[in-house]
């Protein structure tokens, strides 16, 4: 039930989003404008770094102690009158959710942002059982009339220009006035809210994420900026939570100090325009509020990687900040990807989800650069997960034939240090020889990945450590000098 | 019997050592103190493709009072740690280890390899506690050559002159594992007639990456035909890093655009070490075009 992933065309992927000129100008807003507003976020708050280190300890501390706190967490959910469905995978998720659905005769589902949903491909299970799903985050609306998936966590359309958005709302929009002038992105935004509002009162079920889960209150939170998440799970008489088991806090205090440091590292705001609690049903004195409180509690591969040496990509926050900051991300968005999750945190995730024979290119398509784990909330050091994959691959003879045999003729002589001097001596002074009159290569073989695209500078002559044993030698038989 | 021995023992102490704090007991005059034995870890591109940064490496380590040796070398074993391959890795810090044991410090034209000595191959040895102590030793004793020249030896100017104007690159490894950054800024400013314009995003990739450059030849393609779109922008007639794996990037895709901007490692400005041709360059075309 799993979305399905083209992880495996990654290369594929990456030529066809590098030769997609709109695509390489909806990505140039993303090259910048993230990047500034997280610093501008960061500079402003004195304590931002100390921040961090809390926000990571908080989440290592939840790792070492998921099974009490999800026990805390539903025994809370229940007294306030919701019921927890734990989902051990994708399908038992989808079939939980489309349950609930069911059972109250469902026909129209709003749903808030979740990229969990997403991950188990809630939307084609709740169509499969003859119900609608009406995505109601701007973004994601535009991209499920569009039928393609997110490109980003938390910006999910960013792969757009506003006159594709124009085009996909003229051409689904048919009951409006064709001539309407959709130029101005504001124009796109209350044409999307208009559209929306009716669906909201129309839905049966309302179905959110959840940034957090919060232990001692049982209480789940949601950060928006556009509202939607109040109206989703608001209005319909039956809400439904669905979150990934790992988003559970212990307190309301700890909730509060990862979103001190989510929204700053996601969109460079101080918090989101909403921050919405949730806890259990409608009461008695409640002025409004659904009838059924239901969480749906995703496992899906996570609790394999407790205690793994990935258990640290558990404490993600999914905030963004890694792809926002990712050259190769900024180079292909994030489709190239060929799952849910993108970036950097895709890379590490991705093949613990669906495999590493699956998503094996992701960990590897990344320069190390670094510049993820640098702006990381929770401090995830990325790249030696990253590394860690390709360990695994190594181990499993899964990468490819060519790297390896390279690979292992380099170390044959790199362990032997004679040998690689003698040779080296050769090898450099011949291609000098060769490069000489430029000075570089345009192609040479068995470099076409490098000078297909770049020239290859050609070595100065004779090797530093020929050149450096030759200058001591000549020293040492010198004779001495006497006065 | 034993209490007359005890104090034969205390006697036959100076009375330095016990008025004297433990530091200041062995007191040596400042022109007799022996040089630090620095052991140049050269990296296998230089000493492959550009020896010219080696010798500049050894000039400035040496101006700055260092003993330079060179152990005979081959690689740090970063391709191998960064492919997944550990035993081959391990192998190859060992060796180094090894090479290098009677330095005092170590020190490489590049913040990438060091960065692996000084902060992985404690990471390497883990399981083995004998061996992960030696690692840790040694990654202390590991630096990068810029950094090492401004924060271990006090170095603030060098004696160069390079009437050109420049732009820097920070190379990920050194930004980011090292925290070099102002550095070869602080050295640059004392070069005589050097200008240097900062580029846009100096800390962003240039999309090298080691083996990536080949493997993913397409997207490294792309982030590096964004990173000499920001150097030629700059408007710089020079670009300069601490890293040859990045500056081989660069200069390779600016030779291929057809740019005329001279690419140098920074050691070689420092050291006022530029009559070689840049990299990229042809040998007939030397430095100094003005």
């Amino acid at each position: 039930m799993s979305h399905a992933s083209t992880s495996p065309q990654f290369k594929a992927n990456t030529r066809k989003a590098l030769g997609d000129t709109q695509l390489q100008a909806a990505l140039g807003h993303v090259r910048h404008r993230f990047i500034d507003k997280r610093a501008q976020a960061a500079a402003r708050l004195p304590e931002f770094e100390a921040l961090r280190d809390s926000a990571r300890d908080i989440k290592d501390h939840v790792l070492a102690h998921l099974d009490l706190y999800l026990e805390t967490y539903e025994a809370n959910v229940t007294a306030s009158g919701g019921k927890v469905h734990f989902a051990r995978n994708a399908q038992e998720a989808c079939d939980a959710i489309v349950g609930i659905c069911q059972a109250r005769g469902a026909k129209t589902v709003t749903k808030g942002k979740s990229m969990v949903s997403e991950e188990i491909g809630l939307n084609a299970a709740i169509e499969a059982a003859g119900m609608v799903p009406v995505e109601t985050d701007l973004g994601e609306y535009i991209i499920q009339i569009r039928g393609e998936t997110p490109s980003h966590i938390i910006a999910p359309a960013v792969h757009l220009t506003k006159e594709q958005v124009a085009a996909d709302f003229r051409h689904t929009h048919r009951h409006l006035p064709a001539q309407r002038d959709l130029t101005a992105p504001e124009s796109l935004l209350s044409e999307a809210r208009g559209i929306l509002r009716e669906k909201f009162l129309a839905a049966d079920v309302g179905i959110t994420g959840a940034n957090m889960l919060i232990a001692e209150t049982g209480s789940s939170i949601i950060v928006t900026n556009e509202g939607n998440g109040d109206l989703t799970q608001i209005l319909p008489k039956v809400h439904i939570v669905i979150a990934s088991i790992e988003k559970i806090v212990p307190t309301l205090e700890d909730a509060a100090q990862i979103l001190r440091v989510l929204a700053r590292s996601a969109t460079g705001q101080d918090m989101t325009v909403y921050t919405t609690l949730s806890t259990g049903p409608r009461r008695a004195d409640d002025p409004d509020g659904p009838e059924e409180y239901h969480v749906v509690l995703v496992d899906n591969g996570r609790s394999a990687m407790l205690g793994s040496e990935f258990e640290e990509m558990l404490r993600c926050i999914r905030c963004g900040a890694c792809m926002n900051h990712c050259p190769v991300y900024h180079a292909v968005g994030g489709h190239a990807y060929g799952w849910v999750y993108p970036g950097p945190m895709g890379a590490v995730l991705t093949p613990s989800l669906i495999g590493v024979d699956e998503a094996g290119h992701l960990p590897n398509a990344s320069t190390f650069c670094g510049r993820c784990e640098s702006v990381c909330p929770v401090r995830i050091p990325l790249p030696k997960l990253m590394r860690h994959w390709r360990e695994r691959e190594f181990e499993r003879h899964l990468s490819p034939a060519t790297i390896r045999a390279g690979l292992g003729l380099w170390a044959f002589f790199a362990k032997r240090p004679v040998l690689y001097r003698f040779s080296t001596t050769l090898g450099m002074r011949l291609l000098s020889i060769m490069g000489r009159a430029k000075g570089r290569f345009h192609w040479l073989p068995f470099t076409s990945g490098w000078t297909q695209s770049r020239d290859l500078p050609a070595p100065q002559g004779e090797t530093f450590q020929a050149q450096w044993h030759r200058a001591q030698k000549a020293a040492n038989a010198k004779p001495s000098v006497t006065s | 019997m034993k209490r007359t021995r005890l104090w034969a023992t205390v006697l036959s102490f100076p009375i330095s050592f016990y008025v004297l704090p433990p530091h200041e007991m062995t007191i040596v005059p400042a022109e007799t103190k022996p040089k630090p034995r620095v052991g140049l870890f050269a990296t296998c591109l230089v000493d492959l493709f550009r020896p010219s940064v080696g010798f500049a490496a050894v000039k400035l380590l040496e101006d700055a009072g260092c003993l330079v040796v060179v152990p005979s070398q081959t690689c740090c074993g970063q391709p191998a740690f960064n492919s997944g391959d550990r035993t081959t890795t391990r192998d190859l810090a060992l060796q180094v280890m090894e090479a290098f044991k009677d330095c005092d410090y170590i020190v490489a034209p590049s913040g990438s390899c060091t960065g692996m000595m000084a902060k992985h191959y404690p990471e390497l040895f883990l399981d083995d506690p004998d061996i992960a102590n030696l690692a840790n030793n040694f990654a202390a004793k590991c630096h990068e050559l810029v950094s090492f020249l401004t924060d271990v030896l006090g170095v603030t100017t060098v004696a160069a002159t390079f009437p050109r104007n420049v732009t820097y690159h920070d190379s990920c490894s050194g930004l980011r594992e090292l925290n070099i950054q102002s550095q070869p800024r602080k050295l640059l400013a004392s070069v005589e007639g050097l200008t240097l314009t900062e580029m846009k995003d100096s800390d962003v990739c240039c999309g090298f990456g080691g083996t990536f450059a080949v493997k993913y030849g397409d997207l490294s393609n792309a982030i590096v035909t964004e990173k000499t779109s920001q150097v030629l922008h700059s408007g710089a007639q020079v670009l300069l890093a601490g890293d040859l794996g990045c500056l081989m990037n660069m200069a390779g895709k600016l030779a291929r655009q057809g740019k005329d901007i001279e690419v140098r490692h920074v050691a070689e400005v420092l050291a006022g070490m530029t009559q070689d041709a840049p990299i990229a360059a042809a040998p007939s075309d030397k430095g100094q075009r003005s």
